[in-house]
């Protein structure tokens, strides 16, 4: 990566990680359009639980505790394994060396 | 107060809501899109690119969890499909939401495991397909400037949403658990996606325009912008620009 793409690539993450840390806190909590439109039509009964529902970072909250500790670290989480997830895969499935030798 | 602490409830579509065939056949769809797009993606990423993608697909997980108040006791959050097919293109985009659904559906229990093939179907393939399709369109007719990248991003993000939410509507008419009229199923799904797809549309133009502040180049839908751009910025190489 050339240096001003380094750049880029940290202010997005450390922006991401904010966002999810911090901004995250001030979510609305009003049901969401799915939900909400599922509740109006009378369908919304029909929603299980999910199977990964005992995962330690469900619904965003560690260990379900809900305080903005809980809240931020399971944000910061969740971009860090996308990051690892998506940014690894994409790296894997690149075109290699770059033509002309660039960075 | 509400605000200190609201549970992030960012809500895909559910176990439970449609039967097992149509999600079996969502879940076979999506993964041999998936699987296609694993080839396809090759030709959009290179060392260059490729960072940008994973950092897009972070991007979105995060802001997916802000939910913002639509109309009254109603939220809606990013889909995100758009903003990533812009700036990453198309297949990598379909890479960087499945790669978001999944963390979403596995460490979240946000979206069920048995409809994730469903949400990869509906935020994925089809907002990602109609979305960049609708992109290129726009972007075909609108004039070859930042302004014009933006206003066909804005309305590819704004149209995604609805599209997405009435493409859950027809799921839900072959498969759905329940039977119930279609029409309200549908109105109630249309109207408030409608309002959500300007919460969409915004933030799609607000984070590709600053990305094509700083680096137009990098930016996947802005290829036609590449030779005015380099005149301002430092020009890549030949071999990059004849990409």
């Amino acid at each position: 990566m050339t240096s001003r793409g380094r750049t880029l690539w940290i202010v997005g993450v450390v922006v991401a990680l904010a966002v999810a840390g911090i901004v995250s806190w001030y979510a609305s909590g009003s049901p969401d359009g799915l939900e909400w439109a599922a509740e109006q039509a009378g369908f919304a009964h029909t929603a299980e639980g999910s199977a990964t529902a005992g995962s330690p970072f469900a619904d965003y909250l560690w260990n379900g505790e809900e305080n903005r500790l809980s809240a931020g670290a399971s944000g910061v989480v969740g971009v860090l394994v996308t990051l690892g997830l998506a940014g690894g895969v994409t790296w894997l499935v690149r075109r290699r060396g770059t033509p002309a030798g660039k960075n | 107060m509400q605000t200190m602490c609201n549970k992030v409830d960012v809500v895909h579509v559910p176990d439970g809501f449609l039967d097992p065939a149509t999600s079996v056949s969502t879940g076979v769809l999506a993964a041999g899109t998936v699987a296609l797009a694993l080839n396809r993606a090759r030709a959009e990423l290179d060392d260059r690119t490729a960072p940008l993608a994973g950092l897009t697909a972070a991007f979105v997980f995060a802001g997916q969890m802000i939910n913002f108040p639509v109309a009254a006791g109603t939220s809606g959050h990013l889909i995100g499909a758009v903003l990533t097919a812009v700036l990453v293109g198309p297949w990598t985009a379909l890479l960087c939401m499945t790669a978001v659904l999944l963390v979403q559906a596995v460490l979240f229990a946000d979206g069920g495991l048995t409809a994730l093939g469903t949400n990869v179907t509906l935020m994925g393939l089809l907002a990602v397909l109609v979305g960049y399709g609708v992109f290129r369109g726009l972007a075909a007719v609108l004039p070859r400037t930042r302004t014009g990248v933006l206003t066909a991003a804005g309305g590819a993000a704004f149209l995604s949403v609805p599209a997405a939410a009435l493409t859950f509507v027809g799921l839900f008419a072959l498969g759905g658990a329940v039977d119930l009229p279609l029409g309200a199923v549908a109105s109630a799904m249309t109207g408030v996606h409608l309002l959500i797809g300007l919460g969409e549309a915004a933030i799609t133009v607000a984070v590709v325009g600053a990305v094509l502040a700083v680096r137009p180049d990098l930016v996947h839908g802005a290829q036609g912008l590449r030779t005015a751009a380099a005149l301002q910025d430092r020009r890549p190489t030949a071999a990059g620009a004849a990409r």
